[in-house]
């Protein structure tokens, strides 16, 4: 199991000192540090200013996916053993649209959610974490080596920081 | 002095980040004599359901009361019904989501387990039909000994993909929306639960890359599961409307069963909150203004549910068809009129005390109303299904179908069943989102 890094976690109350440390941050060349909220923000995503989550990307494939089965499915099996009902034909796409549209739906949600998983998984950091970050607190973790400490120590303190708190790792 | 009213959705007291931990942590403790007196109650109607259901299966379907032509009964009708209480909460989850409405986030965890705990009910009836429910698994696309795969042409092909959709899409959307709110139990609880909620809560802690993620999934996900709400009972109502029967080939069912099923979904979440809050202690954030709102989707649905009644009706009269034109002369006068009256008030004609802005808010009166709902909305879809089918074309084939008791005992089950996964799930989970109300409040800023 990989250790947690050592750096410096910050706790904050407010959302624009947060804010403001993520850009100093930033501004001082720190890019691989963690962010911690109870809730999504949008001032916060706007520091952070990461990109677009690639999770659409599966959302799409697999709603394509499904649209496809849907399709390849009840034409196949209908033609595996043809049976006329009702004087339709035995490929009637029409209301197989029910079907290819149930199950765009359904690999779409379950891609979307597999997406999410592997993402979140992904782009996991190894960082300390506190259950005020839970609560009603904005944390940001900064991991760096011992001779950076005081720096980072600095600009998170000067933007608002209501606790610095020294991760030795 | 000037007073500014909380912005749309927030409490009227503001919480803060900290209140809204605290008090809805709070919930998952002792709920009191009332829950576990409900709770003892539902699990003993459910334990007769499931004894009348185990003398169905001993002794067979003949129990049931089906009388030739009239082949689908009370389980149909209750299947009908449950799904339909599945919408509202899909609706109110996904849908209100996308148009930002704010007012959402007090009540859509209700809805959207409310909606999976349904659809769970709902799937129950297909079985119970059957009557050899050890055999659903024809229901599957599989080919059988011959070689012969299922009926895509069939709308009930169609209802099964439908109605598995809309669960599982309805599954996920409920537990990822759980996820960020286990989390933050998960660091309030001690022992067992702390356990449970630190793996249920799936390593979340919040940082900006899950919360990246995390929210286009939750937005794409509302965005998939908002067509499925149109979808489902539009799928549900062709299991009818593809028939020949005299009130069931009409092109209006499809919005007029959407329509239908969102009202009695309302009616059933309001159904729900007013005890939750009450039991749970949550009038801080399930305020009068949000029972106003559900009170405004009420009033919509059912003024369109009202149309659709006198729709039918005039297209009956209109359509010059005799068998028409019979079968509904048969509903409002026929041997199951009071079904049908029934209906008609209760859906037709009591959602117009909604108009008036002093019921709309009076919590008391709409839990009353929702009860009705909930009454007329079955009973719609029993004079829909029975007297449908018992008033065809033939005289000579034309029956009556009395329920027999093993019906009712397994659909007072289904309700039990219900109310037993909802009654669980509020204990031991939070009823209210914390994350989504956090979002809505300002978080405090060092420059005010």
């Amino acid at each position: 199991m990989r250790a947690t890094p050592g750096g410096i976690l910050a706790a904050y109350r407010h959302v624009d000192a947060a804010s403001e440390a993520i850009v100093a941050l930033k501004h001082s060349g720190y890019e691989n540090f963690t962010v911690y909220s109870p809730a999504p923000n949008e001032e916060l995503f706007e520091a952070v200013d990461h990109p677009v989550s690639p999770v659409r990307l599966w959302t799409l494939f697999g709603g394509l996916t499904g649209l496809v089965t849907g399709y390849a499915m009840t034409m196949w099996m209908s033609y595996d053993y043809p049976t006329v009902v009702g004087g339709k034909p035995v490929g009637s796409v029409i209301p197989y649209i029910v079907i290819m549209f149930e199950l765009t739906i359904l690999f779409g949600a379950l891609a979307t959610l597999a997406g999410l998983a592997f993402h979140a998984w992904r782009s996991n950091r190894r960082a300390p974490f506190d259950g005020r970050f839970s609560d009603d607190h904005i944390g940001i973790f900064v991991p760096c080596p011992v001779e950076r400490r005081p720096a980072v120590e600095q600009i998170l303190t000067a933007a608002g920081a209501t606790e610095v708190m020294v991760e030795t790792g | 002095m000037a007073t500014t009213a909380p912005p749309e959705g927030l409490p009227v007291s503001r919480p803060t980040y900290a209140d809204v931990t605290r008090d809805i942590v709070a919930t998952l403790g002792n709920p009191g004599r009332i829950y576990y007196g409900l709770l003892a109650f539902v699990i003993t109607i459910l334990l007769i359901g499931f004894g009348a259901l185990l003398y169905q299966i001993k002794v067979g379907l003949g129990v049931a009361g089906y009388t030739p032509p009239v082949m689908w009964g009370v389980y149909i009708t209750t299947f009908v019904f449950w799904v339909g209480i599945a919408h509202s909460g899909t609706l109110i989850s996904a849908i209100l989501f996308l148009f930002r409405s704010a007012w959402r986030t007090a009540v859509y965890r209700t809805a959207e387990a409310m909606t999976v705990f349904a659809v769970m009910t709902a799937g129950l009836f297909p079985l119970i039909h059957v009557g050899r429910l050890w055999y659903a698994y024809w229901l599957i696309p599989y080919p059988n000994q011959r070689m012969l795969w299922v009926n895509f042409k069939s709308p009930l092909v169609w209802d099964l993909f439908a109605i598995g959709t809309y669960f599982t899409v309805s599954t996920c959307f409920l537990i990822v929306g759980l996820i960020p709110d286990v989390a933050a139990v998960r660091d309030k609880a001690t022992g067992w639960r702390k356990k449970l909620y630190t793996i249920t809560s799936l390593n979340w802690r919040g940082t900006d890359q899950q919360w990246r993620h995390y929210t286009r999934a939750y937005l794409y996900l509302a965005a998939l599961a908002t067509p499925l709400v149109l979808s489902v009972h539009s799928v549900v109502s062709w299991d009818f409307a593809m028939g020949i029967v005299p009130g069931w080939h009409a092109t209006i069912f499809a919005p007029y069963f959407v329509a239908g099923a969102i009202y009695s979904g309302v009616a059933m979440v309001v159904t729900l909150l007013v005890p939750l809050r009450r039991v749970f202690k949550l009038e801080r954030y399930i305020t009068t203004d949000h029972f106003e709102n559900l009170s405004k989707l009420l009033l919509l649905t059912g003024m369109i549910v009202a149309y659709a009644y006198a729709t039918e009706y005039f297209i009956a009269w209109y359509s010059g068809n005799t068998f028409e034109q019979a079968s509904f002369w048969n509903r409002a006068f026929g041997d199951y009129w009071w079904a049908t009256w029934t209906m008609i008030i209760c859906n037709g004609f009591l959602p117009f005390f909604l108009w008036f802005k002093k019921i709309r808010r009076c919590i008391p009166a709409l839990f009353v109303l929702s009860l009705f709902v909930n009454l007329g909305m079955w009973f719609e879809r029993f004079v829909i299904i029975v007297v449908s089918l018992s008033f065809e074309y033939e005289p000579y084939a034309m029956g009556h179908y009395t329920p027999s008791w093993v019906e009712w005992a397994i659909m007072a089950g289904s309700f039990a069943w219900f109310f037993m996964w909802f009654l669980l799930f509020a204990k031991n989970f939070p009823t209210v989102s914390i994350a989504e109300v956090k979002e809505i409040i300002p978080m405090p800023r060092k420059k005010a």
